[in-house]
């Protein structure tokens, strides 16, 4: 028998969403004078070190959590004083367009750019400030049920096994942690959440979930290059031939600019390489303007929950709810998620308090959640939003664009039409013999730079002596179908370098590097016969994020 | 003033690491002093005196220091310690030892494995595993410096015809005590302290060929090491790997071969002194940080170099 | 008998440093800090030999500010029983470490003092050696295995070319080396046992120690790159460079 903890609630995950739940949860503790136990388990070595985005935020949710957040310190510390929008038309020309043809969503006053991984570490303090107890290093790694088929809360990671499976002298087996009522709050295509869909058949209803890559850098600029405050997002070149995405980059303070690149997953060329289209895409004079001459201190990806409204799955099961990117409450017209993550959280943390405050079973489904997210201005929002994604992926970005700018700017996101994009992001891939190779130019090391010297400074670490965390269903299926059809893609659309295919004596063999992996989860959703699966490593495990 | 160095011995040798150390003595311009406290340790002290730049010699020969106890080579070292500025001795695990006891006893910071000498009083030392330097000051009126060895030339250990004059041994403590030790005899020597290492990557394509390797290891009294890549791939135990996640080296001389070079593998040997790169890729980013260069089969080049060794 | 264990916050070994633009230091602002690994291993080795019954408590001290606590907290966690925090603006100099702890020695008077062999940002090893000195206390540095009993501590040590016993008569101060253990994880539930764990704070004045600069840093650099060298056309030129030019064969 394991041991076990009881508590009222658990969250998995210390996000923006797990985080958000667990503060507004003592705070009507604390209004009603009510006892609460509440705990957030997290899978990266401290709390923020796993959380990576861009990013601009809306900080509506905030406002509502702590109203006086400015006083309290909150790290949001850059707020946005210029917007720029690009259409990229080729490797060395682009045009700024003007304001007026920019989609409503996309204007950025009033919004802060922030290091959401420092924005969480804050939340974190908050967090433990009123009673929760947070504990990182501690990997949620399987989902536990009552005999009634209801959620009895989740068992974190045995640690100390060997890569062999054996226990090693360190062994210590994982905790059931047994609550109430369980949230998980794992992010885009979080392990268990995927088991939950899956399960309590909960996205029945829905369109099938869409996803994109996202990757970040953080770099220190020359003094005379710095603007804070300043957005530049753009869409075009170096992505073609239907890959559809968009680049950011902002300037936040001490001397600090983000760049990123997102590419949506139902790209359909194997031979694409996100990472290299994102090196490529900073030699471009728009971007490389502001970069030349700085340094690059951090780098980063992780898959993003872009399907929004029509995709979104039902939230709640007996025992639980799913909230934040972990169902996908992103609002992808506002390339934002954060308020809405935050926001999902708190109607979560609401209609948790009501339920545990009355003594009904606890295993009741809380059907309740999705009447108060209905009410709540994050339904409204997305439901706006619905048509912005399936636009650009049905007509494209010029058509889709357009399309978006009425949506939006004319009808406020209310025109009467729904469009549906149902197809799976996995299912878009084509042959590598029918689809063009595509030549990188290698990276100068000044502007651009190889995986693994990427890799090196996301901090990753994995202990050496554990069973891999990337289970392959059919061992062979990689080399039989994957190479042959494909040229294996899991090579190139690994922002890790996790997936090799190498030659020995002849023959091909399939190498995964678990160790390098910063658990962006792409694998898992991106790989065409979904042979993938993702799984938590020993706790702690995974890249060290700072300032990301 | 004038410096007073501490010889690093074994009672019957000179470690040449304190030729390093008169090297950086020399740095700060004074007249220098080397104390050679052992037991039966005269001809440590005879060649002490023969070392290149060395002004006096003062032994003391006791059963006290016989096994360098810190107690009491701190307890000798404050004795003498009048009249010098400077107390330098090797950064090695007998310096380390007893070296900060001198420096609080005279109520001094102590400046640890310096790597450079900027000016009398300053001095350049790594931090965070040499992944930064630090330029540091001393404040106190005497500098008490330990000296990486390898980041400075040996001084020439002939030439110089120093007097050799005994001094009066202090007493041996009576709280810690030598019980026994263990000096490693290995065929081969050990990864981390190895002078020279012989590395195998992804490219030696398999276990046995991992014996092409060994047999230039041999040649040259080496160790050997390893990328993850190989040890990923089977090739050899994971004790071998060399790199961020293995064991950080910094030999005298580094023979990559079969190694693409990978940011993860430099972080475990960009230290050493000098790095040979043999790679059939002639973009292997290896060859960026290589002092020499040779691209080429390595099936052919690893049994012609075992052949002329 | 009673084990002190003195720990640093430092750096976590996972993340990689970056030397500030204006070379005053390296950067750690939200970087991962931890318990400095070698201070970890002295925590564990303490708290075996309280488990074997050989000690009977384990006090850990740590000398910063608040945010120390953390690492005592984790200490705590691994399973000392309380833990005292002096309070300072930042770490301090290992000299005036050493006078710091010499009065926890003086107020505590544990029979084994245990501490890591070295931090891993500062990389001075000389704090345990020179508590050793100020208190008169013998020492054995880079421990690789110990046994302990009422009277005496007997410590093999890693030094170059393999290993040294040394046998110290109590009480004495014991500097680990990598090889003498490896931590346990750390279980939850006593992570919320250790919050309710006695924490005092103590502060330089408190003990009566006055803190003296030695050092000034006047910079900190990122390393030299290193250049690419030359390419040489066949292993006969090879071994002539190594030889004639390097000299390192």
């Amino acid at each position: 028998m394991r041991e076990s903890m009881e508590f009222d609630v658990v969250i998995v995950g210390a996000g923006p969403a797990g985080l958000a739940t667990a503060c507004r949860l003592m705070q009507l503790a604390q209004d009603n004078d009510q006892e609460l136990s509440v705990c957030v388990v997290e899978k990266g070595s401290e709390v923020g070190a796993h959380i990576l985005s861009g990013a601009v935020i809306e900080s509506r949710a905030l406002d509502e959590l702590f109203p006086d957040w400015k006083a309290m310190g909150a790290p949001l510390h850059t707020a946005v004083t210029k917007d720029e929008v690009y259409l990229l038309t080729s490797a060395t020309a682009g045009k700024c367009l003007p304001n007026a043809l920019v989609p409503k969503t996309m204007h950025n006053q009033g919004n802060y750019i922030v290091s959401l991984g420092n924005l969480c570490r804050w939340l974190a303090e908050q967090a433990e400030g009123l009673g929760v107890e947070v504990f990182p290093g501690f990997a949620a790694a399987e989902i536990l049920y009552h005999e009634d088929g209801s959620v009895k809360g989740i068992a974190t990671g045995d640690m100390g096994i060997g890569v062999d499976g054996e226990q090693t002298a360190n062994y210590m087996e994982g905790m059931e942690l047994h609550a109430k009522y369980t949230v998980f709050a794992e992010g885009c295509r979080g392990h268990l959440g995927k088991q939950l869909i899956a399960e309590f058949g909960l996205d029945t209803e829905a369109d099938a979930q869409h996803y994109a890559i996202g990757f970040k850098e953080l770099w220190q600029v020359p003094e005379e290059k710095h603007q804070p405050g300043l957005v530049v997002h753009g869409t075009g070149w170096p992505l073609q031939g239907g890959t559809s995405g968009g680049f950011f980059l902002y300037h936040l303070d001490n001397n600090e600019v983000v760049v990123g690149l997102i590419v949506d997953l139902n790209y359909s060329n194997p031979w694409l390489s996100p990472f290299d289209e994102f090196q490529r895409l900073k030699h471009h004079p728009v971007l490389a303007q502001h970069l030349e001459g700085g340094s690059r201190i951090s780098y980063g990806a992780r898959a993003i929950t872009k399907g929004g409204f029509n995709t979104l799955p039902k939230m709640s099961f007996p025992g639980g709810l799913l909230v934040g990117c972990n169902a996908g409450t992103l609002n992808f017209s506002k390339i934002k998620g954060t308020h809405t993550a935050m926001k999902s959280g708190m109607v979560a943390a609401e209609t948790l308090f009501d339920a545990l405050s009355n003594s009904e079973g606890a295993r009741a489904e809380l059907t309740e959640y999705a009447n108060r997210f209905a009410d709540s201005w994050v339904y409204d929002e997305l439901f706006r939003a619905r048509n912005f994604g399936p636009a650009l992926h049905k007509f494209g970005p010029i058509l889709g664009g357009a399309f978006n700018f009425i949506d939006q700017n004319l009808f406020a996101g209310k025109l009467p039409i729904t469009l549906h994009d149902r197809s799976a992001d996995h299912t878009h891939l084509v042959p590598a013999d029918q689809a063009m190779q595509i030549k990188y130019p290698k990276p100068d090391g000044k502007l651009s730079f190889d995986k693994l010297s990427s890799v090196f400074i996301s901090n990753t670490n994995h202990e050496e002596n554990q069973p891999c965390h990337l289970r392959l269903k059919d061992p062979e299926l990689p080399i039989r179908d994957n190479l042959p059809t494909y040229a294996e893609p899991a090579q190139r659309y690994c922002p890790a370098g996790v997936y090799e295919v190498v030659e020995e004596g002849g023959q091909a063999r399939f190498q995964i590097n678990a160790q390098n992996c910063i658990h962006c989860k792409t694998c898992d959703i991106k790989d065409p016969a979904q042979n993938i699966t993702w799984v938590v490593p020993e706790g702690g495990g995974g890249p060290n994020y700072p300032n990301m | 003033m004038s410096t007073l160095i501490i010889a690093d011995h074994d009672n019957q040798a000179l470690n040449p690491a304190t030729l390093s150390v008169i090297t950086a003595a020399k740095a700060l311009g004074q007249s220098i002093t080397v104390l050679v406290a052992g037991s039966g340790c005269g001809a440590v002290a005879e060649a002490a005196a023969q070392a290149e730049g060395i002004e006096k010699v003062l032994l003391a020969d006791s059963p006290a220091y016989d096994k360098a106890l810190a107690e009491n080579l701190a307890e000798l070292v404050i004795s003498l310690s009048s009249g010098y500025s400077h107390i330098l001795t090797a950064a090695s695990t007998t310096g380390k030892d007893f070296m900060p006891r001198v420096a609080a006893q005279l109520d001094v910071g102590q400046i640890s494995e310096i790597i450079a000498v900027e000016s009398a009083d300053t001095f350049k030392r790594p931090i965070y595993a040499g992944n930064a330097i630090a330029t540091v000051q001393s404040l106190d009126a005497i500098k008490v410096i330990t000296v990486r060895g390898s980041a400075f030339d040996r001084s020439a250990a002939t030439g110089g015809s120093a007097g050799i004059e005994s001094v009066t041994a202090t007493a041996a403590n009576d709280r810690s005590a030598f019980v026994k030790e263990e000096l490693v005899v290995s065929e081969r020597p050990d990864l981390t302290s190895a002078q020279i290492v012989v590395s195998g990557g992804r490219g030696l394509g398999s276990a046995e060929n991992f014996d092409l390797l060994a047999r230039v290891a041999d040649k040259l009294g080496a160790a050997i090491g390893a990328s993850r890549a190989a040890v990923d791939a089977g090739y050899v135990s994971n004790d071998l790997q060399v790199g961020q996640t293995g064991k950080i080296v910094a030999p005298d001389l580094y023979i990559a071969v079969g190694i693409s070079g990978a940011i993860q593998h430099l972080a475990g040997m960009k230290e050493s002194k000098v790095i040979v790169a043999i790679n059939k890729d002639e973009e292997a980013p290896i060859f960026q940080i290589a002092d020499y260069g040779l691209v080429g089969d390595l099936f052919e080049i690893l049994p012609e170099l075992e052949s002329k060794l | 008998m009673k084990i002190l264990v003195c720990v640093k916050r430092v750096i976590d070994y996972n993340v990689k440093v970056r030397v500030k633009a204006d070379q005053s230091d390296v950067d750690l602002t939200n970087v991962k800090m931890a318990l400095n690994p070698f201070c970890e291993i002295a925590v564990e080795e303490a708290v075996r030999l309280k488990e074997q019954g050989k000690a009977d408590e384990v006090v850990v001290v740590s000398i910063g500010p608040k945010a120390v606590q953390e690492q005592l907290r984790t200490a705590l966690a691994l399973g000392a029983d309380r833990a005292i925090q002096i309070e300072t603006e930042a770490a301090p100099e290992a000299l005036n470490t050493a006078k710091l702890l010499a009065k926890v020695v003086e107020q505590e008077q544990p029979g084994l003092v245990l501490m890591g062999k070295q931090s891993i940002d500062s990389d001075n090893n000389q704090t345990g050696q020179m508590l050793a000195a100020l208190i008169g206390a013998p020492q054995a540095t880079f421990a690789y295995s110990l046994e302990l009993d009422a009277e005496q501590v007997v410590v093999t040590r890693e030094v170059d070319g393999g290993l040294k016993t040394l046998a110290l008569k109590l009480p004495a101060v014991v500097t680990t080396d990598l090889r003498l253990n490896e931590p346990r994880y750390v279980k939850l539930p006593d992570i919320m046992k250790a919050k309710k764990k006695p924490l005092a704070v103590e502060t330089p004045d408190g003990l009566g120690v006055a803190l003296k600069q030695h050092q000034t840093v006047l910079k900190v650099e990122a390393p030299g790159q290193r250049q690419a060298g030359i390419r040489v056309d066949s292993v006969d030129a090879l071994l002539d460079k190594l030889k004639n030019e390097a000299k390192v064969i």
